[in-house]
């Protein structure tokens, strides 16, 4: 049953239409926000594999978004290390420390496991925040190098605004080859019923530690890109309050789908930027809005909108 | 004759509480076998051990000559034992042919893509029904639609030994002989069924033999026909009433 592939279709006008946006627009702040939005994009695709499609939840993921940003920090600021071998060595950071973490945790569910990694996220802050001599604490960590390929330094928002959306793009297209595979299959399967996708012979134990493996070192990627675009990192940008912004992208966006991700992502990054103008009121606002998106969306922005657009040419259509 | 599976002396444990209170039991290859008894009796229990999903167990379960002792689902259903839960556990977003391609998880590893085609054909075969709900969400069958999903689903990881807990649960009769009619054909075909019900009538008039359980113990054992005839199951699990099971004994 071979389809014409909708999604590669859309990645390919997306690309396109990226590209377009990417050589058109020239200023700075605009370029960084969409950098933002693709950095934010990754982390909830990131965690969209494993919640949306896989059914845990992690109320800890900015902890390896963390693990990313500071191993690269540490490794190319202060050792001076190449930030493209500082690369491999955050992601798999991040992917050790969440095998040693999930192969216990990853036996909780629902709630349990959401405190569970709860508690993680927050060991793994108050770490950032303590460990002065390697971390730089509270105060922050200086001095992170920009990013070079071959002598060219991406240190322009432009550059650096292609690099992210190019690796935005090759994980929409990674993530679709998963879901749409017996793997995928699987993980959804394991979303419906544990025991039922354990006894058509399912390693659920397994397949849950590697998406998680897989959803960390996602994470970490994203890390990395947000350590070496502002060259500053802070233990906040990776405590509690950011977990549960992606979670939060994740629900928003829709679960268990891609373009989800972006949608949540975008209007969790550009949202705050917008409220500016409401001065304090600011968090309220925001507060409103997201409300409001879950009592009239309650299924998320994507399949919201496509319900949407179905029902008003069905109304057209009469 | 060999038998296919033996259980011997198996006591199956909830943390401290003993569900199962050593269980012996056979069954020979080609064979419907029907487990039936009240509530709590301990006959589910007995499928998740076989099924490796419950590891809290001690005695002996064989299969064709080997140990089911320390494997997990996915090693039982390679080996060919495949299991139709409780209350069918279908997985409703997904669509119906992704259900089924999902039982045929263990065997899609292997590369076997041609066999699981021919698989899928079987089982179409069986229950045209789900060929015509192919895209559809197996959330939106009916309840009979669903049970039919589950065994096909349970019939792609090619199994030789079927194990079924429930499947007439809230079904109208009429379905649930239909599906007693289905178990047949595979039986025909050389499918081992292991059958429990707590609708006894209509699973030992599918079975061969039947193990009647009681809180944990077989009280009873015997022919099909045997333990329909009997008075105690009839009183018991039957749903003859009083009166005419006094009429029967005078």
């Amino acid at each position: 049953m071979k389809k014409p592939d909708k999604h590669t279709i859309a990645c390919i006008l997306f690309a396109a239409g990226a590209t377009a946006v990417g050589l058109m627009l020239d200023d700075p702040y605009y370029l960084q926000v969409l950098i933002f939005i693709g950095i934010n994009t990754l982390l909830a695709l990131s965690l969209n594999l494993l919640m949306g499609y896989a059914g845990q939840i992690s109320l800890g993921h900015a902890a390896f978004y963390g693990i990313g940003a500071y191993t690269t920090a540490v490794l190319s600021a202060t050792y001076g290390i190449s930030p493209w071998l500082a690369l491999p060595a955050a992601i798999f950071m991040a992917m050790a420390v969440a095998y040693i973490v999930g192969k216990p945790t990853l036996r909780l569910s629902g709630y349990y496991l959401g405190m569970g990694t709860l508690g993680f996220g927050m060991i793994v802050s108050i770490v950032f925040r303590e460990w002065h001599s390697v971390t730089g604490g509270a105060s922050g960590f200086v001095g992170i190098p920009p990013l070079e390929i071959a002598g060219f330094a991406l240190d322009t928002d432009r550059s650096y605004f292609f690099l992210v959306w190019a690796v935005v793009l090759f994980f929409f297209l990674i993530s679709r080859r998963i879901i749409d595979s017996r793997v995928g299959r699987a993980l959804r399967a394991i979303h419906d019923g544990e025991h039922a996708a354990a006894a058509m012979g399912v390693d659920t134990a397994r397949m849950k530690l590697s998406i998680f493996v897989l959803s960390a070192a996602m994470a970490s990627l994203a890390g990395f890109l947000y350590a070496h675009q502002i060259y500053f990192i802070s233990p906040e940008t990776f405590g509690f309050m950011a977990s549960i912004r992606i979670v939060t992208m994740v629900v928003i966006g829709g679960m268990a789908s891609i373009w989800g991700s972006l949608l949540g992502a975008s209007l969790l990054t550009i949202l705050p930027e917008w409220l500016h103008a409401f001065a304090d009121y600011e968090m309220m606002v925001y507060g409103l809005v997201l409300m409001l998106v879950m009592i009239f969306l309650p299924q998320g922005l994507t399949r919201g909108i496509i319900d949407l657009y179905n029902s008003s040419r069905k109304k057209h259509d009469q | 004759m060999e038998s296919m599976l033996r259980i011997r002396n198996l006591k199956c444990f909830y943390g401290r509480i003993m569900a199962v209170k050593g269980i012996s039991l056979s069954v020979k290859q080609g064979e419907i076998i029907a487990l039936i008894g009240a509530n709590g009796a301990g006959k589910s229990t007995l499928m998740e051990a076989v099924s490796g999903i419950l590891r809290s167990w001690t005695g002996e379960i064989v299969f064709e000559g080997k140990s089911l002792k320390g494997m997990d689902p996915p090693a039982v259903v390679r080996s060919g034992i495949s299991l139709v839960p409780e209350g069918r556990l279908i997985f409703p977003p997904l669509s119906v042919y992704d259900n089924l391609r999902l039982g045929a998880y263990t065997r899609l590893r292997q590369r076997a893509k041609e066999e699981v085609e021919q698989s899928m054909e079987m089982v179409t075969s069986l229950f045209p029904i789900l060929e015509e709900r192919f895209t559809q969400p197996a959330g939106t069958l009916s309840g009979g639609e669903q049970q039919m999903l589950a065994i096909g689903r349970s019939l792609m990881a090619k199994p030789r030994l079927l194990l079924l807990d429930e499947p007439s649960m809230g079904l109208a009769p009429l379905i649930v002989e239909k599906i007693m009619e289905v178990l047949e054909t595979l039986r025909r075909q050389g499918l081992t069924i292991v059958l429990v019900e707590q609708n006894a009538r209509a699973a030992l008039e599918a079975a061969d033999r039947g193990y009647v359980f009681e809180t944990g113990t077989v009280v009873l054992e015997g022919k099909a026909d045997d333990l329909l005839s009997d008075q105690n199951v009839k009183r018991a699990y039957l749903g003859k009433d009083y009166e005419e099971f006094d009429d029967e004994q005078r």
